[in-house]
């Protein structure tokens, strides 16, 4: 049985709304129009225990509707979601004590006080014995490398130090779950590294389930095998990255660096797309040729001092993919 | 400057009145804040004319007795704070940066959870105001030889027991109503409404504007009832020895009675508030 469960779920809020200019205040004091805005349409997917999933979207796509319903915090409209065998918003309070949420825009530490007087609040919160929570809270510590910060006071951290710290305030009640909406939103490059050789750890040496939503590809790509792609509130794919990516753009690249001047090759179902001195970068489908036939092929007629093939940046298969399916944000 | 001034004489004054327009369109959406306040200033004025009226025609045997009134009124400014004026400030922040998300994510009852949050805000500002007050306007008015403009010591030891058990209740009470104004404040995603018309409210029913016992007699009862006299009338009224045994009691008792219908109340009504809950972005 999988760990979570989300079957035809939907959230559709009522926005209140009122015409332009003076007589459409006035009419708003005696009719108030609504309009419905649906968040999320019949969404449906499953996780087993273990998983990293990757939830991609453009903003307003669903994403962190999601997540919220997943933890509790909204209730759907309609559809069915299970986390554990306990619908998040119904059994509340004991749902959201076996997962940790970390909300990368927002701050769950108190703002006023040192890390470590947040900790020992949550400690207290989440009814946690002091042995485990000085387990918990040691390797958490460690892993973030955040034992320095301990003792200054929330408001006085970088944003980086802070989602550190964020994250393991998340886990100190060692929850089998985990939900990121965004941890890496406006971090530096040394941050991100931590926060995904973190989440990483978490998954593959304790089997912690993670739901890790982002706009950084680069973070779907180091940890994500799955990927689901959201945008208008619908799931449009549910695959491994690798799938999406040879889906979406056929293209591979071979960048080469001859050991003599040679004129831009020229064969069948191959582009030179770029040149630089001895080096060019060709364009092929891999489906027509195959990645290992044109580098024999190559070898065979010229000099090679290196070569090695690339993938499309990751950012333009997911601007593509939001473009093929109308998901751009409206 | 120059540039400004080089504007023609009729668009001078158009940034200000297309943001005065604006803004007097934007404000004329909080119609239920618009008719409350109008509601309570009528009722303000009518109840202040019969207060008057009252006082002077019955002069002749005062309900309270000026010491008394005296005593009743120090107390009101020593305990200003302990009641509930606003909603808490926490949560109105939280509720406008979003961050609210997080109180529902602990495994807590949400009620409770902010219940002693208010408790907590509102004794930490109480104490430090209260006692200076109670010292300046009891020993040290008297030693300076003001005794008869001072607070008055409690009117027997009888009187101190009910009073301390009395002004627990109202500690206990005045968070119910804070947690009220929470409700509302998450229930419109904004503090502004509820802070400006709480105040109203509790100014006038708590007595704290015109003692209780010095409206019309008629309305006695209806203000000895209604949930507000908890927050000061009746404690008051008990340390300065107005109330006393079995009236005592009964005021005790009715603060109780409140403080457990307010926070079954408070607690549905937060409970569908969040139920209801809009958050927006990431």
């Amino acid at each position: 049985m999988p760990q979570i469960r989300v079957d035809d779920l939907s959230k559709t809020y009522r926005v209140a709304e009122r015409e332009a200019g003076a007589m459409g205040a006035v009419k708003g004091l005696f009719r108030r129009r609504h309009r419905t805005v649906e968040a999320l349409k019949h969404i449906s997917f499953c996780l087993d225990e273990g998983e990293l999933l990757g939830f991609i979207g453009p903003n307003g796509a669903g994403k962190s509707t999601t997540i919220k319903i997943l933890s509790g915090i909204l209730i759907p409209t309609a559809g069915i979601c299970e986390v554990g065998g306990l619908t998040p918003w119904k059994d509340r309070i004991a749902h959201v004590a076996r997962i940790g949420v970390v909300f990368g825009q927002r701050t769950q530490l108190w703002w006023d006080l040192p890390v470590i007087e947040s900790f020992e609040l949550l400690r207290d919160i989440y009814r946690m014995p002091e042995a485990s929570f000085r387990r918990s809270r040691d390797q958490m510590v460690g892993l973030l490398r955040i034992e320095h910060l301990l003792d200054t006071p929330v408001r006085q951290l970088s944003l980086g130090q802070r989602m550190r710290c964020e994250i393991a305030a998340a886990m100190l009640h060692s929850p089998r779950i985990l939900f990121l909406d965004e941890p890496t939103i406006g971090l530096d490059a040394t941050s991100k590294l931590a926060v995904r050789d973190f989440v990483k750890v978490l998954n593959r040496d304790q089997g912690v389930t993670v739901i890790l939503t982002t706009h950084d590809m680069h973070d779907i790509e180091a940890l994500a095998k799955r990927v689901i792609v959201i945008g208008n509130g619908v799931v449009l794919r549910d695959a491994s990255l690798e799938a999406m990516r040879a889906e979406i753009v056929g293209e591979r690249r071979l960048v080469v660096d001859f050991a003599e001047d040679v004129a831009a090759l020229s064969m069948e179902g191959v582009a030179v797309i770029a040149r630089e001195g001895r080096t060019q970068t060709l364009a092929f489908d891999p489906r027509q040729i195959a990645p290992h036939r044109l580098i024999s092929r190559i070898t065979a007629a010229h000099e090679v001092e290196d070569l090695h093939l690339e993938e499309p940046p990751i950012e333009e298969v997911v601007a593509r993919f939001y473009a093929l399916h109308g998901a751009d944000e409206a | 400057m120059e540039a400004a001034l080089a504007v023609p004489k009729s668009r001078l004054m158009a940034p200000y009145l297309a943001v005065l327009r604006a803004r007097f369109l934007l404000v004329l959406q909080y119609r239920a804040a618009a008719a409350a306040g109008f509601a309570t200033q009528a009722w303000f004025g009518v109840v202040s004319i019969m207060v008057l009226a009252g006082f002077y025609h019955g002069a002749a045997h005062p309900p309270l007795s000026l010491a008394q009134a005296i005593g009743y009124v120090w107390l009101g400014q020593g305990l200003l704070v302990l009641l509930p004026w606003n909603a808490d400030p926490e949560v109105s922040e939280m509720v406008v940066s979003g961050a609210v998300v997080y109180e529902r994510l602990r495994p807590l009852d949400t009620y409770f959870y902010w219940y002693v949050r208010a408790l907590a805000w509102t004794l930490a500002r109480v104490l430090p105001r209260a006692v200076p007050m109670f010292v300046l306007a009891g020993p040290v008015l008297s030693l300076a030889g003001f005794g008869a403009w001072g607070l008055p010591p409690p009117a027997g030891f009888a009187a101190f027991a009910l009073f301390a058990a009395s002004i627990g209740l109202t500690l206990l009470l005045s968070a119910t109503m804070t947690l009220l104004i929470n409700v509302v404040v998450v229930a419109s995603q904004t503090s502004r409404g509820a802070n400006s018309l709480a105040p109203a409210i509790v100014n006038l029913f708590s007595g704290l504007i015109v003692p209780l016992p010095l409206f019309p007699a008629w309305a006695h009862l209806f203000l000895f009832l209604q949930p507000f006299a908890g927050l000061s009338d009746i404690p008051f009224r008990i340390y300065v020895g107005q109330l006393s045994g079995a009236g005592a009691f009964a005021g005790i008792a009715i603060q109780a009675f409140w403080v457990v219908a307010l926070a079954v109340l408070g607690r549905r009504r937060l409970n569908q508030a969040m139920d209801r809950l809009r958050v927006q972005g990431g």
